[in-house]
């Protein structure tokens, strides 16, 4: 018997779990892939909101600001890359303005530290680039850009290294009470906690009929070179308009420029595919921010899907006497992650589950960025293991010894992305043309899977699917 | 402190260095980041190379062991990666054997080649499956690992490359069922549409592009369709291909992080520095060669240039600084860009190279060289592309009081 | 007349050939009219891949036929290759399959390994 099991393995999904672990509590999470954050958290903005958008008095609202709170310190406790940018939301004229001065009022009420409203010189001095038709702007301080995957393996990890059960591989299939069907066995659970991301309305659906309708979205995005970098400062936002809610343009924390996304009602939630029309809008979008944006300089499109409902606010509840549902958490869905995890174990308790603290948690994680290290720590390094003096991944310079340790963390990769999402590596701009040849040899190497069965991500995923000569 | 440090042990690196040592340059260091020295040669297992320097047709594997037979007094690092190049010719480099170094020259030669360009670059939409590989990532796994990345190919782009693995894969039992080129015309050598292509009956739609790619895990198929004269699709022309792989032969990108981070300046037109004529970059004693300066279409080439490059650096070294007056070329109608960009007169040797490539597919044309209005040298040509890059000689005494020369394609009279 | 492109040298001039006499008119050296001709009455390729090699550093030892084969057999020539281990130390020039396929052509090495 469990105290809890956890449905899903993404950024909520492992906050919660990070949360839980820091009780004398027996946990378990299940995901169906094989590796965390392989949904929505590796397909999105990458923003930490600073809260000014939600609703004043929504649990939206509470619980963006206290995330953005909470993810200062996390990152540095659990050695996530992430950077307070501030952000600007962009008006292009008077009804713009007068949007700007509303969504200043809301993060008022909501109590985002350091709010104010930009001039035209003021945004000019802070973001050149930006367009010259801008009016005014809401600059927010505490607004910043973090690594979405490595926040949720962060957790994942900690919360494994704190005895988490972690279930990779495995679908859950039904629930029946408190106990949670998988492909692969039964398991019983005092409480269970389903952070299930797009999936959110069928995991609730094995316990009674969702009161929401999903309105599954879709989002593409454009990821620029590093040459790229420096032509905005900030995360630069539109104002939400009768046209939609305008695309942002924005650094990320690994020194790339992200630029999305559209959003495209979609019938099929696992549709995560970009097309022309989709791309083509968020580029003529982007340019209204940023007229001298270099799209040309683009290394990847992606799209993710949001589990946006009928429901502008998150939809947080039990639904059985065992069932907590975390439903309709799109943005600021990551920003609220870890403050999410903290309001489950605040419903677990009311509940009644027994929460007493662990006694012992560990709260730390050190990862070793080579190309962060000074001159003297790198030759240092070196000495120790030769292998971080091999750089793999030429564009983003990781190195063999980076590469390796991600094989020695709680939750070694099993795929070409998992190294990726774990150190970068194939992350630049040649895209891992060059080095994941290099990056298989090591997967097999630390592994022992035959070369023609490593993947490049999720299952059935082969790389080499024309086998040996 | 050496006196020349190369950065690169491929084609370019390989003959800068020999030409280097050749010209008096006592010590001479070779950086390569893989396990040995030949760069992508090594993989280009196919003939065709060193038609012109050696009268001969080699693989790619023997035309590098040319020159990486012939590396004695030359010091060789492999396996070590340059972090860092500075403008007062400091390289920063790690290796597994040597740690982190931090290395002096008196010049420095750039030969760092390029990279392929990736389905990013040209935003295919669609699903985000493996199987999608830039034709160079697929010609390692099969030539240097062994492996087959697919069994049913379709090919995007018809540059060399990608024609090259046409008739590999094929060859090996997999079914490639089309290339597919957004342009009217071929990017590859026509001698490689014949023999990969056409022996093995592989169709090849030109002005096409791939519009989609489609599969969750692997790729299932692609959507092709016809564009117009603007190169955007036209509606209503699409068609699917089932195939478990695409690659990607869209062109090729000079690799200049390290140029760009060493504050270098960096032509737009070429992606590669601008280099005078014995192919030293704006910033005095650093020299470039090879892809790394402009893509060429033959190695032969590139030793060519590499070659000119590595004996200006030595000459570098040994004190012997190039001076006087700087002629800037212009590129003129029909014409993208020029290597060198800038010629010092007083540096020549009686006359300088110029190397150019042209905007379109022409015949019966002639390349004009001009001082303002007046015509200082032309060259007739039967047959101009895009991807054959034109070499051409302009002799110093014709250059006279010119301030720049403008190069352009014109009608032949 | 037959219009075909001409493969000796990356140049690929458009050679004419007469089906009658073979006569090439279009070609800028006399390998282009021995080739204009050859093409029409028995084609040939030099065909170039690889075979497995044991104790090298790589698995795959890169190989050519060392003149023109048949286009007809490389097909053959291919299978015949499948069939081979080489076992290092290979040089450059090492003969692989002496008189592949009755061509009269060896298969030779192409890498040191």
């Amino acid at each position: 018997m469990y105290d809890v099991i956890i449905i899903g393995g993404g950024v909520i999904g492992t906050a919660a779990a990070y949360e839980l672990t820091k009780y004398d509590l027996r946990v378990a999470l299940f995901e169906k892939e094989n590796d965390i954050a392989t949904g929505t958290t590796k397909a999105n903005s990458a923003i930490i909101h600073a809260g000014y958008d939600p609703v004043p008095g929504s649990l939206t609202a509470r619980l963006n600001v206290r995330g953005n709170e909470l993810a200062h310190e996390i990152c540095k406790k659990l050695d996530v890359p992430f950077k307070e940018t501030g952000s600007v939301v962009c008006a292009f004229g008077e009804e713009d303005d007068q949007t700007v001065k509303k969504l200043y009022d809301r993060g008022i009420q909501n109590g985002v530290p350091g709010l104010r409203i930009l001039n035209k010189e003021e945004i000019c001095a802070l973001e050149p680039n930006i367009s010259e038709e801008a009016t005014s702007a809401l600059y927010a301080p505490t607004a910043g850009v973090i690594s979405p995957w490595e926040y949720a393996l962060a957790f994942a990890e900690t919360a494994v290294v704190n005895g988490l059960e972690l279930h990779l591989n495995e679908k859950v299939t039904d629930i029946k009470e408190n106990t949670v069907i998988t492909e692969k066995g039964e398991y019983e659970a005092k409480y269970i906690v389903a952070a299930a991301g797009v999936n959110c309305a069928e995991i609730e659906g094995k316990v009674r009929e969702p009161d929401y309708v999903l309105k599954a979205n879709k989002g593409e995005y454009f990821l620029l070179d590093k040459s790229a970098f420096g032509i905005v400062n900030t995360v630069v936002f539109q104002c939400p308009n009768k046209n939609g809610k305008g695309v942002l343009v924005s650094p990320t924390v690994h020194g790339n420029i992200i630029v999305g996304p559209n959003a495209e009602g979609s019938s099929d939630k696992t549709d995560v595919s970009t097309t022309a029309q989709g791309l083509d809008f968020v580029r003529s979008a982007a340019y209204k921010s940023v007229p001298s944006l270099n799209l040309s300089a683009n290394i990847r499109n992606f799209a993710g899907m949001r589990a946006n409902t009928n429901n502008e606010d998150f939809i947080i509840r039990f639904v059985s006497p065992y069932f907590l549902s975390l439903a309709g958490i799109k943005s600021p869905g990551l920003a609220s992650a870890p403050a999410i995890a903290e309001y489950v174990c605040e419903l677990l308790k009311e509940a009644g589950l027994k929460m007493d603290k662990k006694q012992s948690f560990t709260d730390s994680r050190k990862v070793i960025r080579f190309k962060e290290l000074s001159p003297e720590e790198k030759s240092e390094i070196i000495k120790k293991d030769p292998a971080y003096g091999r750089v793999i991944c030429r564009c983003e310079t990781i190195t063999e010894g980076e590469i390796n340790a991600t094989f020695k963390t709680p939750i070694p990769p099993v795929s070409i992305d998992g190294v990726k999402r774990r150190c970068n590596a194939g992350m630049g701009r040649c895209q891992g043309g060059f080095c994941a040849p290099r990056v298989l040899d090591i997967i097999h190497k630390h592994t022992g899977i035959p070369k023609e069965k490593i993947l490049k991500d999720k299952e059935g995923s082969y790389v080499l699917s024309g086998g040996a000569l | 402190m050496r006196d020349v440090i190369v950065i690169g042990g491929g084609p370019a690196g390989l003959a800068a260095a020999i030409s280097a040592r050749d010209n008096g340059a006592k010590s001479v260091l070779v950086i390569e980041r893989d396990t040995c020295v030949g760069g992508i040669l090594n993989q280009c297992i196919h003939n065709g190379f060193g038609l012109h320097r050696f009268k001969e047709e080699l693989s790619g594997p023997e035309y590098a062991s040319r020159f990486a037979g012939n590396l004695e007094n030359i010091e060789v690092l492999t396996d070590t990666m340059v972090l860092e190049v500075t403008t007062d010719r400091v390289v920063r480099a790690v290796s597994r054997e040597q740690g982190y170094m931090e290395l002096k020259a008196k010049a420095i030669v750039l030969a760092m080649g390029c990279r392929e360009r990736t389905r990013g670059a040209i935003s295919i939409p669609g699903d985000r499956p493996a199987g999608v590989y830039t034709a160079g990532a697929a010609q390692r796994y099969l030539n240097i690992e062994g492996y087959m990345v697919g069994k049913n190919a379709v090919i995007l782009g018809s540059g060399d490359i990608g024609l090259i693995m046409a008739r590999r894969m094929t060859l090996e039992g997999a079914k490639v069922h089309a290339c597919v080129e957004l342009m009217p015309y071929s990017g590859g050598l026509t001698r490689n549409i014949v023999q990969c292509l056409n022996d093995f009956d592989i169709p090849l739609y030109l002005s096409h592009t791939i519009t989609r790619i489609h599969g969750k895990n692997r790729v299932e198929g692609v959507t092709i369709a016809k564009v117009g004269p603007d190169r955007k699709p036209i509606a209503g022309t699409e068609f699917d291909i089932e195939c478990d792989t695409v690659l990607l032969s869209v062109g090729l990108i000079p690799e200049n992080e390290l140029t760009r981070g060493a504050g270098i300046p960096i032509d737009r037109r070429t992606n590669g520095a601008y280099v005078y004529e014995n192919m030293e970059t704006l910033s005095e004693g650093i020299f470039a060669c090879g892809n790394v300066v402009h893509v060429h279409d033959l190695v032969d080439y590139v030793s060519a240039e590499s070659e000119r490059a590595g004996a200006a650096a030595a000459k570098y070294a040994l004190g012997e600084k190039a001076s006087g007056k700087v002629i800037t070329v212009e590129n003129g109608e029909g014409v993208s860009y020029t290597v060198p960009q800038y010629i010092r007169p007083d540096n020549c040797d009686k006359k300088a190279d110029l190397f150019f490539r042209v905007r379109n597919v022409y015949s019966n044309k002639c390349i004009t060289v001009k001082n303002g209005e007046k015509t200082v040298a032309s060259f007739k040509r039967e047959h101009l592309a895009p991807g054959e890059m034109e070499h051409i000689i302009i002799p110093v005494s014709l250059m006279g009081d010119a301030e720049k020369l403008t190069v352009s394609v014109e009608e032949a009279e | 007349m037959a219009n075909i492109v001409c493969i000796v040298c990356p140049k690929g001039c458009r050679l004419t050939v007469d089906e009658k006499t073979f006569e090439v008119t279009g070609n800028n050296c006399p390998r282009g009219a021995a080739y204009g001709k050859t093409e029409l009455t028995f084609p040939t390729r030099v065909l170039t891949s690889t075979v497995k090699i044991e104790n090298g550093e790589i698995s795959r030892c890169p190989v050519r036929t060392n003149g023109a084969i048949p286009k007809g057999k490389m097909f053959e020539v291919m299978s015949a290759l499948r069939k081979v281990t080489l076992v290092s130390p290979v040089k450059i020039g090492d003969v692989v399959i002496p008189n592949v396929c009755d061509t009269g052509i060896d298969v030779i090495a192409t890498r040191n390994i």
